[in-house]
């Protein structure tokens, strides 16, 4: 009862895919204890801040219905927030709350206007103007130097009880050193719980089935006295928010902001890919795609590395299977399933048990 | 689609259309706002025919992109990918020829650039045509999944792009006699931007020609007004659709030979950069009219010279603000297409 509350009634309705959530879970919890090293830790940290990032991207997506490719402009205001204020402000934590929520405040601002002006239009007017909106901001960022460190971006310190220097305990527990950067993962952990559940309730409330409806036929949602200028409005405005914290939580991470960790188009393709991958219209869908593509993006290099070296003797092959074309396959599988699995790897998985059933 | 009221029955007075033509206006009156702001007239003539050259190319390339969407609804966000794929050819065409392109003599430079052109735009067409089957046609009438997978499509093709001719940026060089530039008095034109003009020119009287004096012209035009009452007439607007996408593709192309040629280097990520630019230019222009395009694309490059000379800064968004204006004043372009 108390897991389905948790939930927000909205259960994986389908034996593989919990089991699969559970395993992404704890996956992530054991991650410092399981996989001693750098890497293991900073891909875990950065498959829970795209957790966030991505839900709310399928938010916006897979429940309303819209595309849009300013999302990570939103991600860049709250990365820049946190990386702006504790550069100016010192390493507190007050730092951290005036850049987390001064950013809130801009993307609110931003996304209410985008929203107000231009959700009216046909969705693929949507699309190109938040894509024109979105390249300015870039170049915007990169070109007030001053203040967002340009093309550089800025490095900071974080808080000390999140920084490396900071230590528990003299024992290492378990063999773990307990310092700061553990301290921060684990907060990076429960942050992305709360956000994510957070969400759940969201779209689980009757507001969400409002974005929904309007998904399935905005037409037929009007008539039936919804305003969906004001529902498509409030759910871009709720998608920026979490855009935001989730940027807030990356520059945390980092202790570094610049253009290409949050600006950049790649990335917008990247959310993108693993909303439509994993299943646009279920935030479980965002879990598994974001998990499965940072995993793929860290790991399948080495794969193809060693397929591409088997395979050197043979031109094309070769090049195919060369290890920086790691996102051609990922591309391929992308358009695959837009027209053969709409729903995605967690739509799927959900038919599959309910056939069974 | 539009009730048929008795006005529109009567045979005597099928009312003429008189041509909208304030849009005209806007380049002479921007080209007449900047010749005090540059100070010089030197100046403002090289750029003025930069701007010309750059809007040239642009109209070149987005042409084919706001036809398509005029007829089918179809707005394809891969587009860029035609123009990577034309430089790119470019480079392979020129980079075997060198011996001609390195030639002082004219016609020998030609004779190895208009293969280059032919040759990409032959392929970007051949490749339009698998683009619209494998990636378009499935998704027929379902934006939401058309701009995903039009996208998916691009990420693709650059991938694709990459295995053939790598992920480094390649240099493009002028053939020798297109380097240089003119002396018109004080004014130095670079001769590059003057053939970009003319290649453009040409490009937009045959479109022109073909769009106004012949019959497919004719159901294209009729096609992007209203789709169901040319089908009810008996013409198939998907074959139409088909030859309009490979065209655009293949313009594409020679577009993306042009902007290789007028950037000097190459790189797959130079489609998608000129995406946003496309998408800006038919917005100006009214998303179906090839007019409208052509106003629009001339406005972009015009300003961006001018806004590059005069304040470096604001020329990263003049576009954006030159949009913004151009809606204010008309919220569906310059030229809407009707049924919108």
């Amino acid at each position: 009862m108390i897991f389905s509350r948790l939930l927000s009634g909205d259960l994986p309705r389908s034996r593989v895919l919990a089991v699969l959530l559970l395993a992404i879970l704890a996956g992530l919890l054991l991650t410092p204890f399981a996989f001693p090293g750098a890497k293991a830790l900073n891909v875990a940290a950065k498959i829970c801040i795209f957790i966030v990032l991505v839900s709310s991207f399928d938010l916006l997506l897979g429940y309303t219905g819209i595309v849009s490719f300013a999302h990570t402009m939103f991600f860049g205001i709250g990365a820049y927030g946190v990386a702006i204020a504790l550069n100016r402000m010192g390493p507190t934590w007050t730092g951290v709350a005036v850049g987390v929520a001064a950013a809130l405040l801009l993307s609110l601002v931003l996304s209410l206007l985008i929203g107000l002006f231009s959700l009216r239009v046909k969705a693929m007017f949507y699309a190109m103007i938040t894509l024109a909106v979105a390249t300015a901001f870039q170049t915007f960022a990169s070109q007030l130097s001053d203040f967002t460190g340009g093309e550089d971006g800025l490095t900071f310190k974080v808080p000390e009880l999140l920084s490396p220097g900071f230590s528990l305990s003299e024992h290492p527990f378990l063999g773990v050193s307990l310092d700061g950067r553990l301290i921060a993962f684990y907060l990076l952990v429960a942050v992305m719980l709360v956000l994510f559940l957070l969400m759940l309730r969201i779209v689980n409330s009757p507001f969400g089935r409002v974005l929904q409806a309007i998904r399935e036929n905005a037409f037929r949602a009007e008539a039936l006295g919804y305003r969906t200028v004001v529902y498509r409005t409030y759910s871009n405005v709720l998608s920026a928010c979490f855009a935001t914290l989730a940027g807030a939580l990356l520059a945390l991470w980092l202790r570094y902001n610049g253009p290409d960790t949050s600006l950049s188009f790649e990335i917008m393709i990247d959310i993108l890919l693993m909303v439509v991958i994993g299943g646009m219209g279920t935030l479980y869908g965002s879990v598994v795609g974001a998990t499965l593509f940072i995993i793929v993006q860290n790991y399948l290099q080495d794969l193809m590395k060693l397929a591409s070296e088997g395979m050197s003797k043979v031109p094309l092959v070769r090049d195919l299977l060369h290890p920086d074309r790691w996102l051609l396959w990922l591309g391929i599988l992308f358009v695959l399933s837009v027209y053969r699995f709409p729903t995605g790897i967690v739509g799927k998985l959900r038919a599959k048990a309910r056939a069974k059933a | 689609m539009n009730a048929v009221t008795p006005s529109t029955l009567a045979l005597d007075a099928l009312p003429t259309v008189r041509p909208d033509r304030i849009p005209l206006l806007l380049l002479p009156v921007l080209a007449l706002v900047a010749i005090p702001l540059t100070g010089s007239f030197s100046t403002w003539v090289t750029l003025t025919f930069a701007g010309l050259a750059m809007g040239m190319i642009i109209f070149i390339i987005a042409s084919g992109l706001t036809l398509v969407f005029g007829l089918m609804d179809v707005l394809n966000f891969g587009h860029g990918v035609f123009i990577t794929l034309g430089a790119f050819l470019a480079t392979s065409v020129l980079g075997r020829m060198t011996g001609w392109t390195e030639s002082e003599s004219l016609a020998r430079n030609l004779l190895a650039v208009l293969p280059a052109m032919a040759a990409a735009m032959a392929v970007a067409g051949g490749v339009g045509l698998a683009f619209e089957r494998l990636i378009i046609r499935p998704v027929y009438g379902q934006p939401l999944k058309q701009i995903m997978i039009t996208m998916g499509g691009m990420i693709v093709g650059v991938e694709l792009i990459k295995v053939i001719w790598g992920a480094q940026a390649i240099p493009l060089p002028l053939p020798v006699a297109f380097r240089g530039s003119l002396l018109f008095g004080e004014a130095a034109v670079e001769k590059y931007r003057l053939i970009s003009v003319v290649i453009g020119l040409c490009v937009f009287a045959v479109m022109f020609w073909v769009l106004s004096r012949t019959k497919v012209g004719l159901l294209i035009r009729a096609g992007v007004q209203d789709r169901e009452m040319v089908e009810s007439l008996g013409y198939r607007i998907g074959r139409l659709f088909i030859g309009v996408f490979v065209a655009g593709s293949a313009l594409a192309g020679l577009g993306g030979v042009m902007w290789g040629l007028y950037q000097q280097t190459v790189t797959p990520e130079m489609g998608g950069q000129i995406n946003v630019l496309l998408f800006i230019v038919i917005i100006i222009g009214g998303m179906g009219s090839v007019g409208g395009c052509f106003i629009g694309s001339l406005l972009v490059g015009l300003m961006a010279n001018y806004a590059g000379f005069l304040a470096p800064k604001v020329a990263l968004f003049s576009n954006i603000l030159l949009m913004v204006i151009v809606l204010m004043w008309r919220p569906e372009g310059l030229y809407p297409v009707g049924k919108r």
